[in-house]
């Protein structure tokens, strides 16, 4: 029962840093039309200055602040100089232009920070255990995570449904032209989505640095975990990617954890481990195609 | 001339009375006169390690082709045929190495080394996985089926890896290549024109399919599937089979490519695989089928130049790609065959 309340949390964990990136992915594809394949360099990015800022200043709250602010710096950048000219070309040029990216990102990674994984420790401020319903010690760095990441949602609601530039974006994204012809400046609101989709995927990575290994192509893979989790949601709605983010989280980390157990009481040890952790692998990609069966556009439908 | 799919039936038919010779025809005929006689002129200029360098380029090409198949003509953006490549592979591979360790498949079958068995099975079953992936990834449209695909290749791509007999994330080296009677794959020369060959047959089935009327209700259902249907043709099934040969061409490039390299690695399943494919598609030339050929060349002749000085040569290429997409809007093929129009998916 503790293993289980711990890899639940694990789950959250996992399902939290996912949102991080998936929001500013579904917010950019709803709104922009854009596939964005290099959201996940921004987070490798992050990462990076992160690790570096918080090694030189020994603060960890500064590295983050730095990591955001790098991150909304490039956004701008990436946006003006190139995703702008992407918006109206098909969604295969989108694809080739944004995979470019993450070659030239990576490689720029390897030229600035060298091959070698960087190892973050966890902030001494948060390096404790909490006590889960009186049984279960857990870090409390990642409930840390698990917080930040419901403060977020929050503040994304808050942004979206009840101030003007909320009011903007939804105008934008239901009907760019007429909002373009009613005075928006859409060119500017474009530019801050895709930045603030920017920090909150550095945020990510950020955070994630103390948990995994700071390494180039981190991004990669959970880029793709977070393409599931929007097409999930149905792409466009935060709502629904939170909510798709913590299932995969959770189901993602509960099958690593017990499936090959459940395979070896009734198959044998060797077979039952492998069984059961190819399974786990691939649980996630099956639970999206059953949902994509019954429901081809996605769980929630907008914003 | 114009280079619509519709001219390749034209050209597939080409009894016509009166051979034009048409700067289109120029260039194909004079590539193919170059790459018939390239292994010999490698040889005398001393260079033979280029043979298995332009070898490679012919693997990704027939995968080039097969992927310009479905974009081009069906307007199916499938990010994920390194799926197939990577199984045509595995399937060549593994075979190979239960035979070369003389371990039975499942522990009853006697595995073989033998290309006419082995190849046709691989083929087959990339072909019936192609069936079962376009079949769930086809009930989804646009940026939703490119994810789905992505998503479903990176799913065979963790299966395998998670399978500890077959390397797992080491991959498995074979011990020789697969063995034809009257042919010897282990010369470089022949397994060359070997690929030549599996290039321009794919290349020509290709053309055909295009040129029929199962071509043109393809693409047909690209620009408006909802007609089609009420024309009492509905695409799905036609999608389906087109989707299935093409995913049957990545995987025997995948064959290809495992007894090219000796070496069956999970990176051929890895999803940068699939990317780099889409690459070759845009550079040669997007809906022309030989733009694959094309493609490949660039790309790979690239990456051979560009290491040659730099180890960060992706950072070049990552470049190269983004200037591309933003400035021209035709592949090679289009450029050399004197077709301008861009390319859009309708």
């Amino acid at each position: 029962m503790i293993l289980f309340i711990e890899q639940l949390f694990n789950g959250l964990q996992l399902g939290v840093t996912l949102f991080l990136l998936a929001s500013g992915l579904t917010l950019v594809f709803g709104i922009m039309g854009l596939i964005n394949l290099s959201h996940g360099s921004l987070y490798m990015v992050g990462a990076y200055v992160a690790a570096t800022v918080t090694s030189q200043t020994d603060s960890f709250l500064i590295g983050l602040v730095a990591a955001m602010a790098a991150a909304a710096l490039l956004g701008v950048v990436i946006e003006t100089v190139i995703m702008r000219r992407l918006y109206h070309r098909d969604h295969l040029y989108q694809v080739l232009a944004t995979f470019g990216l993450i070659l030239f990102f990576n490689e720029l990674v390897r030229i600035i920070w060298g091959s070698q994984p960087l190892f973050v420790d966890i902030p001494d401020a948060l390096n404790f255990t909490i006590n889960i319903f009186g049984e279960a010690a857990y870090p409390a760095y990642r409930v840390f995570i698990i917080l930040v990441g419901i403060v977020v949602l929050g503040i994304l609601y808050g942004l979206i449904f009840y101030t003007r530039i909320g009011m903007l974006t939804r105008a934008g994204s239901s009907n760019r032209m007429m909002a373009q012809a009613l005075g928006v400046n859409i060119d500017l609101l474009y530019t801050g989505i895709f930045a603030f989709g920017a920090v909150l995927s550095a945020l990510a990575g950020a955070l994630a640095g103390p948990i995994y290994a700071v390494e180039i192509g981190m991004g990669e893979h959970i880029l793709i975990l977070a393409f599931v989790v929007i097409v999930i949601g149905g792409i466009g709605s935060v709502k629904g990617s939170f909510i798709s983010a913590v299932v995969i989280g959770i189901v993602d980390t509960l099958g690593r954890a017990y499936l090959p157990a459940i395979f070896q009481s009734f198959m044998s040890a060797s077979d039952g481990a492998v069984v059961g952790s190819s399974l786990a692998s691939i649980a996630i990609y099956l639970l999206m195609a059953v949902i994509l069966v019954l429901k081809p556009k996605g769980l929630f439908s907008r914003l | 001339m114009n280079n619509s799919p519709m001219s390749a039936s034209e050209s597939a038919s080409g009894s016509a009375p009166g051979f034009k010779l048409t700067r289109r025809r120029l260039v194909l005929w004079t590539t193919l006169l170059v790459l018939a006689v390239l292994p010999h002129f490698f040889e005398v200029i001393g260079e033979s390690y280029l043979t298995s360098l332009f070898a490679k380029i012919f693997v990704y090409a027939l995968v080039g082709v097969s992927l310009d198949l479905i974009i081009g003509q069906a307007g199916l953006i499938s990010f994920g045929h390194a799926a197939f490549f990577g199984m045509g592979a595995y399937v060549a591979g593994v075979l190979s190495h239960h035979d070369a360790n003389q371990i039975q498949l499942f522990g009853w079958l006697e595995a073989t080394n033998n290309a006419l068995i082995s190849w046709p099975l691989a083929v087959v079953v990339c072909a019936l996985l192609g069936l079962v992936i376009g079949a769930i990834s086809l009930r989804t449209t646009g940026v939703y089926f490119i994810m789905i695909t992505l998503a479903l290749a990176q799913m065979i791509y963790f299966l395998v890896i998670s399978v500890p007999e077959y390397g797992g994330e080491d991959g498995l080296s074979l011990w020789y290549r697969n063995q034809v009677p009257g042919l010897d794959l282990g010369s470089d020369v022949q397994f060359y024109y070997v690929c030549l060959a599996f290039l321009i047959a794919y290349l020509i089935g290709a053309i055909r399919v295009s040129g029929s009327s199962f071509g043109l209700i393809v693409r047909g259902a690209k620009f408006n599937a909802q007609r089609m249907t009420s024309l009492g043709k509905p695409p799905f099934r036609y999608q389906l089979l087109i989707f299935a040969f093409s995913a049957a061409g990545a995987g025997l490039a995948g064959v290809l490519m495992v007894n090219l390299t000796q070496y069956v690695s999970p990176d051929y399943l890895h999803w940068n695989m699939s990317g780099k494919f889409l690459v070759i598609v845009i550079l040669g030339g997007m809906g022309t089928l030989y733009g694959g050929f094309y493609g490949a060349l660039i790309l790979l002749g690239l990456e051979e130049i560009l290491s040659n000085y730099t180890d960060h040569w992706h950072l070049i290429i990552g470049l190269i790609l983004v200037v591309m997409v933003l400035t021209s809007r035709k592949g090679m093929f289009d450029s050399l065959s004197g077709n301008g129009k861009e390319k859009t998916l309708g």
